[in-house]
């Protein structure tokens, strides 16, 4: 096999496969914080996102004020998420309350019971997940990374895990990088990135190490202009897994010799 | 934690540049965190009974108003009207009266603002926790109460009868109401009571308290200023609209996460500007007389306190759209609050 004849641009990625449906836009979208709804909609446009999250307590059910369901294309896979809920029960609530007000099935869990820092409980996460998965929910749950936690998310039914980059609208990007690094190597359902993500070079970082998908919200909604930054966060989400699939070689902040060990046994 | 002469030195600073990094930094925070986004709501008065007498309110015991207490189809009324407004978040007040406004009035009351509004939260009397739970349970997702001053000297000076006169009593009702699964507490302090700095000072470690030994609640503060009732001084409030505004940017700094609202009795002006501040919930629309909204002519009302913000929701709204602020009005989803 002549292994010149194959080009770079032939390697494909594969598409994020969630609760069985496939996606090519590895950028997804919280709704959160912005200024306006039509800027939810310029974002989403602009990123060429397919998934968004938003908060089903901000969601009017019933009446005359401006819906932000009206501002999200059909075509975009609706995940509501449980925020406001601080324990299992809560959240398993929500959850059905969106299910049964025609929402979908895809929920991602938040279940925070600190509102200083919004750190999620992850044991009340798992607890959550595991009723929801069964009753037939894509449960996409929101952790900080644990790999225990991760795993037993991974057996409770989750579709994908989702820690935490940092803490949540704080913009400080990948802090928990080393932790997450582990839930890459050890869990088979896709990792999402998500809170802390402050700028596009933090999506493409967390790309680059190997997640499966960036989800960001404060930053954008956030930015003097929601759309051009959403646009750019979905290049370097895209920039970052190209890295990641070029086998990107690892930095090394010393010069490497060739072979300065071993060299002596190819001495003649 | 931050000292009392720190407080002291920021309140009494009157160098303008100082104020506007300290107002740039508590802008920030807010955007950082709340994003342009305002929650509204709106009181709604449910009666002006009151056993305490409490030197500065318009409702307390001694006053010789017309006492009001709204039947089930006057809430109604006055609910409707309300709702019609577009509110979805309303905090119902009473008077501090355990005779005239008991539990299954509350209730009954809560009952019938569920068919109105998504969000329901109280400004009443000072309960146990058994009550707070039992209105946790039919729908009750905020408690509002505030310490007014924790100078306890000035305390007993203005609270002079009746349970408000209980310090000690009312300094545990935010426990209290966390401890009984409420979701949103909100504190404070009335100022031109007592001295600013020292009141903050404690108001600060109150929550800093009630933060770590109940992480899950959703706190926001307040800040009212003493007002006029009918036209007439109770007080004077000394606190001048650049120490208010210092006090609310020093909070966020402090704070970053928590809420502050301001309610109608600021005027436009100021309200306007302290949206871009550190404010990330209003009143709007506001009535501050039992039956104001729906069944009281102006004239025959008996207001708590005079409103300086009489603009309507529907302006409100345009003007957070002018400003590019989203106003919120759906901010929760009732859930039924059963236990865990």
């Amino acid at each position: 096999m002549n292994i010149t004849t194959r080009q770079p641009e032939t390697i494909r990625d594969t598409p994020l496969t969630i609760g069985g449906r496939t996606f090519t836009n590895r950028f997804l979208l919280g709704t959160g914080k912005f200024k306006n709804k039509k800027d939810v909609a310029a974002c989403i446009t602009a990123s060429g996102t397919e998934i968004v999250t938003v908060a089903l307590r901000r969601i009017d059910l019933e009446r005359h004020e401006e819906n932000i369901l009206e501002h999200i294309p059909s075509n975009i896979v609706l995940m509501t998420n449980t925020s406001g809920a601080r324990n299992a029960s809560e959240a398993i609530r929500i959850a059905r309350l969106a299910k049964e007000a025609g929402h979908g099935n895809w929920v991602k869990i938040e279940v925070i019971n600190d509102s200083k820092y919004l750190l999620p409980d992850n044991y009340e996460t798992i607890k959550a997940t595991e009723v929801l998965a069964a009753e037939g929910f894509v449960v996409l749950p929101y952790v900080t990374p644990d790999l225990n936690v991760a795993r037993a998310l991974v057996k409770a039914g989750a579709a994908t895990v989702m820690p935490l980059g940092s803490l949540i609208g704080s913009n400080q990007g990948l802090k928990a990088k080393e932790f997450i690094k582990i839930l890459i190597n050890e869990i088979d359902v896709p990792i999402i990135v998500d809170a802390g993500i402050g700028a596009p070079s933090h999506a493409a970082e967390a790309m680059e190490m190997g997640a499966d998908a960036v989800l960001a919200n404060t930053a954008v909604a956030t930015a003097g202009h929601p759309a051009l930054l959403a646009e750019a966060f979905a290049l370097a989400v895209r920039a970052g897994r190209l890295a990641y699939l070029s086998r990107l070689p690892s930095q090394s902040d010393k010069a490497n010799a060739s072979s300065p060990l071993t060299g002596f046994l190819y001495e003649k | 934690m931050i000292t009392l002469s720190a407080i002291k030195d920021i309140l009494s600073d009157r160098d303008p540049d100082r104020l506007e990094e300290l107002a740039q930094g508590s802008a920030r925070l807010t955007r950082q965190f709340f994003g342009r986004t305002i929650s509204l709501y709106a009181p709604l008065y449910l009666s002006n009974y009151c056993s305490s007498h409490c030197t500065y309110c318009g409702f307390h015991s001694k006053n010789r108003i017309q006492r009001v207490r709204l039947t089930p189809e006057e809430m109604q009324q006055e609910m409707k009207m309300v709702a019609d407004t577009g509110i979805e978040n309303i905090l119902l007040l009473t008077g501090e009266s355990y005779q005239a406004t008991p539990l299954p009035y509350l209730k009954e009351a809560v009952s019938i603002a569920q068919g109105c509004f998504t969000s329901i939260s109280l400004e009443v009397h000072p309960m146990e926790a058994e009550d707070y739970r039992e209105l946790f349970l039919n729908g009750v997702d905020g408690i509002t109460v505030y310490q007014e001053t924790y100078d306890r000297l000035r305390y007993r000076e203005v609270h002079l009868s009746g349970q408000k006169a209980d310090y000690d009593y009312r300094f545990g009702t935010p426990e209290r109401a966390a401890a009984a699964g409420i979701r949103q507490i909100s504190m404070g302090i009335l100022l031109g009571l007592s001295d600013p700095a020292e009141d903050l000072l404690e108001l600060y470690s109150h929550l800093r308290d009630m933060e770590k030994n109940y992480p899950g609640v959703e706190y926001s503060l307040s800040f009212p200023r003493l007002r006029k009732i009918k036209g007439r001084e109770f007080a004077v409030c000394d606190v001048d609209d650049i120490t208010f505004i210092k006090i609310i940017c020093l909070t966020r700094t402090l704070f970053p996460r928590v809420g502050i609202n301001l309610s109608t009795r600021e005027n436009p002006a100021l309200r306007d500007h302290a949206l871009e501040l550190g404010v990330t919930k209003m009143s709007a629309g506001s009535n501050t007389a039992v039956g104001g909204y729906a069944i009281k002519a102006p004239e025959e009302q008996e207001p708590q306190f005079d409103i300086e913000d009489t603009r309507s929701v529907s302006r409100i709204v345009q003007l957070l759209k002018e400003k590019d602020f989203d106003p919120v009005f759906t901010d929760w989803r009732p859930i039924s609050n059963e236990i865990a």
